[in-house]
């Protein structure tokens, strides 16, 4: 006969099987706030470009759109690479896989709003059509994490519903596009990042 | 009390069963190299315990290639899903009768 140990250990075995194996809980907080911080920084360059162009006019070349597009590529590159190496560095101080049945379809789930809407948007600039991009990049990247919620920690939902709402803001107020794109990528992140560090990776023992 | 002990089902009263079942329950389609690495396992133990779910019709063996190696996944049969409800039912009323 068994003991209620036994039965309660059973109980929380399958619970975390079943977690562990549909979704991908090992991202890194830290990551999100320094996301938000190379978003901040991106933002006010990229305002600079466009308009005051004091601070940073010795970065200008003779095409603000060249000129946007590389700091916008350089900022996202940063972004994934410091995701990834926080994320690895996390994953393997748990001592689990960071490739696994949970990040595979949180990555897909994803990838599909966003590369769709990523590609969506650069077809649209060759276009010249560059109103798009504030509010197209917060609406995807909010769908994207709207959709890959079910795949990670439920608190990506939240996020992702913010974007699409500053997003689809910034479409009706152009005006004040930059500044609720560095709310959205900059801030949000940051907010994001504390809130899970805090959540699941800080032990006061460290 | 006893009812509940006998709602329970035989052919989970092992961890790694219970644990295939667990992950099957929630993912659609999963590879045997998936499997293993959730549950850590051996290749001989965790093949001999989806072939008894296997035999029991709790899942379903689906076989394919891919770049001609043979690819084998795992899926939750209708029975099994209700054989694997019922079963965390009467391990909840266990603990609730406790």
């Amino acid at each position: 006969m068994k003991t209620t140990e036994n039965y309660l250990s059973e109980i929380s075995e399958i619970r975390k099987m079943m977690q562990e194996s549909s979704r991908f809980l090992t991202l890194s907080g830290l990551s999100g706030i320094l996301v938000g911080i190379y978003a901040l920084a991106g933002a006010v360059m990229a305002d600079s470009l466009l308009f005051t162009s004091h601070i940073f006019s010795w970065l200008k070349g003779n095409n603000v759109v060249a000129d946007l597009s590389v700091l916008a590529g350089i900022i996202l590159s940063l972004s994934i690479i410091t995701i990834v190496i926080l994320t690895s560095i996390r994953v393997k101080k748990a001592g689990k896989k960071f490739w696994n049945i949970g990040s595979r379809q949180m990555l897909l789930n994803l990838s599909v709003p966003l590369l769709s809407g990523g590609l969506l948007i650069i077809v649209f600039v060759f276009k010249e059509f560059y109103e798009i991009v504030i509010p197209g990049t917060l609406v995807f990247y909010g769908l994207s994490l709207v959709n890959a919620a079910k795949f990670t920690r439920n608190e990506i939902f939240y996020l992702g519903l913010f974007q699409l709402i500053l997003g689809i803001v910034a479409a009706i107020l152009p005006s004040i596009g930059i500044l609720l794109w560095a709310l959205g990528f900059g801030l949000l992140h940051i907010i994001y990042g504390v809130l899970m560090y805090f959540r699941y990776e800080y032990s006061p023992k460290g | 009390m006893k009812n509940s002990f006998q709602n329970l089902n035989k052919a989970f009263d092992n961890k790694i069963r219970l644990g295939i079942m667990s992950v099957l329950s929630v993912n659609p389609k999963v590879s045997f190299n998936d499997l293993k690495e959730m549950l850590d396992v051996t290749d001989g133990n965790l093949a001999s315990h989806l072939k008894s779910l296997e035999n029991a019709g709790y899942i379903n063996v689906i076989k394919s290639f891919i770049d001609r190696k043979p690819n084998t996944r795992y899926e939750i049969t209708n029975e099994g899903s209700t054989a694997f409800d019922s079963h965390l039912k009467a391990l909840e009323e266990i603990l609730k009768q406790l």
